[in-house]
């Protein structure tokens, strides 16, 4: 990454931290309803991978996805407002935190279904390839997804299929309270299986934005080159519970505090300074995020409130949800 | 076990935890296996207590494998044990369909009797809090489509109980659907021993005007409505069926022997929704006991919105409940 690429990637993870800060205390204070599962301190998974990826490359992301809808051009003020149910939000607040989604970009959802998106990507991919598109096709998703069938089924197809997909695990090393380690036979749940695929795996650090960004850069070429898949393990951790009001209390306080101390703003930030970024520069971009978020905060609360027909859109293509004569 | 005080609140989630509770006690054969049950006591707090009481032995914290979870409580059925298998979220019995469509239901039949699966799977099942379409869906009429499976969904921290040891104790499969919007409710703790058998409806609240058969989370909607119309003069029967099979259609023609008004009011949407199956068994033996057409109050036919307002338009509500008794006694 060149400096201002790293200046620029940097700002977006300090956008995505502020946002869900604010996801964090509109849910406390009672203004975004239902459940939220942050991804503050996954930053750098999601805006290292975007930014190695073409604009019209697919991404599919789990109900922990508001860094990727970021990450691939959803403002912060389209993804406030679908949490707090306005008209305004991304998916007209009928989708809510856990479904992000932004067609138009290439992000192709957020899945509540634990796996549910490995195959899909895995299709989205198929359909690359059947189109000669030259795109390539991301699923993200957590350490829990690589136990339950659909992680295993879509990674087998992917390799005999030869498709241009990358599955990247973020490993935060529990699922929702319980220890990842407690229910998987192998130490590292993604990365070890993939040789039962014929898969190549890479387990990195998912908190430096540089090193995510590369090993997707090179993932990425193999599968355009038409190499097939690659299963990316990159090792990060949530700083807030697993949803709404999880305080966390199932993790020891020395790893969280070995974590924290490993967040991947402050990698990032080092690496800025170390290329002779001047820290004013860096300050100007954290004041930058704190006005835009707080504008998008604003802006969100004062946005309507979606219609109640609009219950009734959008169950079919045609716009509407007529059931019979 | 706790004393009975009047002070003490017992909770509809309380009362799941009490129901396998008391059956793991007097039976060593009931297991548990589900996603964070164990030390975590459940995401809905309904596996309270459980882990502490009977170890890791008896309570296993299971991957992220839902197809595991129930095929393997079937296999651990069909071989002297009595799982009580838990799915997080109702939704995601779609990803173990194969297990309570095609096999649980079959084992006994197909093999000619040979085979029995007496277990319990546990899911947190309905709307009203926001969870939008993945995570608020009322899928009992999942269920209901599949011969072979008996089907339980309470209303009250008593009945959770009763039910949950008939379900446990039962030799065929149960799916028991928990509430999410009823956790939080309380209510009396039964007595020791409490036992309501599979398929007895509780007829929640006499009236002499209109029946209304209600289940699980419009159980309470349905009595808030007949108070409400109470102070109208018309005078509204709740009848909670608690189970869907085995189906208590004795009790709901008897109700309308005296009412001959029928309101079927269900979370599940219309299409295909459990209350269709109501209605036609009304209409093929009780349509002579009518004095009006039957309305049912439904889900909508519409995948549910995440907006607690869109939520509110699309399943039932008081407003809708009493909009239809008022529609039809004045018919
Ligand atoms: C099929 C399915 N089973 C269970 C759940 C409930 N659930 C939601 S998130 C979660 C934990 C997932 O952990 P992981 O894959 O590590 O992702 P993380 O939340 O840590 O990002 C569980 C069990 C679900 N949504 N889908
Ligand atoms: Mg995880």
């Amino acid at each position: 990454m060149t400096p201002e690429e790293l200046l620029d990637a940097y700002s977006e993870m300090v956008l995505i931290r502020r946002t869900e800060k604010a996801a964090h205390d509109l849910f406390m204070s009672g203004l975004v309803k239902g459940t939220t599962h942050l991804a503050a301190g996954h930053e750098a998974v999601a805006v290292g991978a975007s930014s190695a990826l073409r604009p019209d490359d697919y991404v599919f992301a789990t109900y922990r996805g508001h860094h990727h809808a970021m990450a691939r051009g959803a403002t912060p003020e389209e993804c406030l407002a679908e949490l707090m149910s306005r008209a305004t939000g991304l998916c007209q607040a009928k989708g809510g935190s856990m479904h992000l989604t932004k067609a138009t970009n290439g992000m192709l959802g957020s899945y509540a279904i634990v796996g549910a998106h490995l195959p899909m990507a895995a299709g989205a991919a198929w359909s690359a390839k059947l189109r000669g598109s030259g795109q390539v096709a991301v699923a993200f998703f957590g350490d829990g997804a690589t136990n339950i069938g659909a992680f295993h089924e879509a990674l087998n197809l992917a390799a005999v299929w030869s498709l241009p997909v990358m599955f990247v695990c973020e490993n935060n090393l529990y699922m929702e309270y319980t220890p990842i380690e407690a229910v998987t036979a192998v130490p590292n749940p993604a990365a070890d299986r993939a040789a039962g695929y014929n898969m190549p795996a890479e387990i990195i650090d998912g908190n430096d934005v540089v090193v995510v960004h590369e090993t997707m850069a090179r993932a990425a070429e193999r599968a355009r080159k038409g190499e097939g898949p690659t299963l990316i393990e990159a090792q990060t951790y949530r700083h807030f519970g697993h949803s709404r009001a999880d305080p966390a209390k199932y993790r020891p306080a020395d790893e969280v505090e070995r974590w924290m101390k490993h967040d991947p703003l402050d990698v990032a930030r080092a690496r800025l300074e170390a290329l002779g970024v001047p820290p004013e520069t860096i300050a100007d971009r954290d004041r930058r995020a704190a006005a835009t978020v707080d504008a998008a905060i604003a802006a969100a609360k004062n946005a309507p409130e979606p219609e109640p027909a609009l219950a009734f859109t959008d169950v079919w293509a045609d716009g509407g949800a007529a059931w019979r004569t | 076990m706790a004393d009975v005080t009047k002070a003490e609140k017992f909770t509809y989630r309380d009362a799941v935890a009490e129901g396998i509770a008391r059956e793991m006690r007097r039976d060593p054969s009931v297991v548990c296996l589900g996603e964070d049950i164990g030390a975590a006591e459940g995401v809905f707090k309904t596996t309270v207590g459980l882990f502490k009481e009977f170890g890791p032995g008896r309570v296993w914290d299971t991957p992220i494998s839902e197809q595991a979870i129930v095929g393997a409580a079937m296999g651990a059925a069909m071989t002297g044990m009595r799982p009580v298998a838990e799915i997080m979220f109702s939704d995601f019995l779609a990803c173990c369909w194969d297990y309570l469509a095609n096999e649980i239901p079959k084992a006994r039949y197909m093999t000619g009797g040979q085979v029995t699966v007496p277990l319990v799977v546990r899911t947190a099942n309905g709307g009203g809090l926001g969870f939008g379409a993945q995570h608020s869906q009322a899928v009992e009429n999942w269920a209901f489509t599949v011969p072979g499976l008996k089907i339980v969904a309470p209303s009250t921290p008593a009945d959770v109980v009763g039910l949950m040891s008939a379900a446990i104790r039962s030799d065929d499969p149960v799916v028991f659907f928990e509430h999410k919007a009823l956790l939080a409710g309380s209510g009396p703790r039964p007595p020791e021993g409490h036992l309501i058998e599979l398929g007895q409806a509780a007829v929640a609240r006499e009236g002499t005007d209109v029946t209304v058969v209600a289940l699980a989370s419009t159980v309470p909607l349905s009595l808030k409505a007949a108070d409400q119309l109470a102070g109208e003069g018309i005078s509204v029967e709740v009848i909670d069926l608690r189970c869907l099979i085995p189906l208590d259609m004795r009790t709901v023609l008897r109700s309308l022997e005296r009412t001959s008004r029928l309101v079927v009011v269900e979370e599940n949407p219309y299409q295909g929704g459990w209350g269709g199956t109501v209605v036609s068994v009304v209409a093929d033996e009780g349509f002579e006991l009518l004095d009006a057409p039957i309305k049912r109050v439904a889900g909508a036919n519409v995948p549910l919105p995440f907006a607690d307002s869109l939520e509110a338009e699309v399943i039932p509500t008081v407003d809708k409940v009493t909009e239809a008794i008022r529609r039809l006694s004045a018919y």
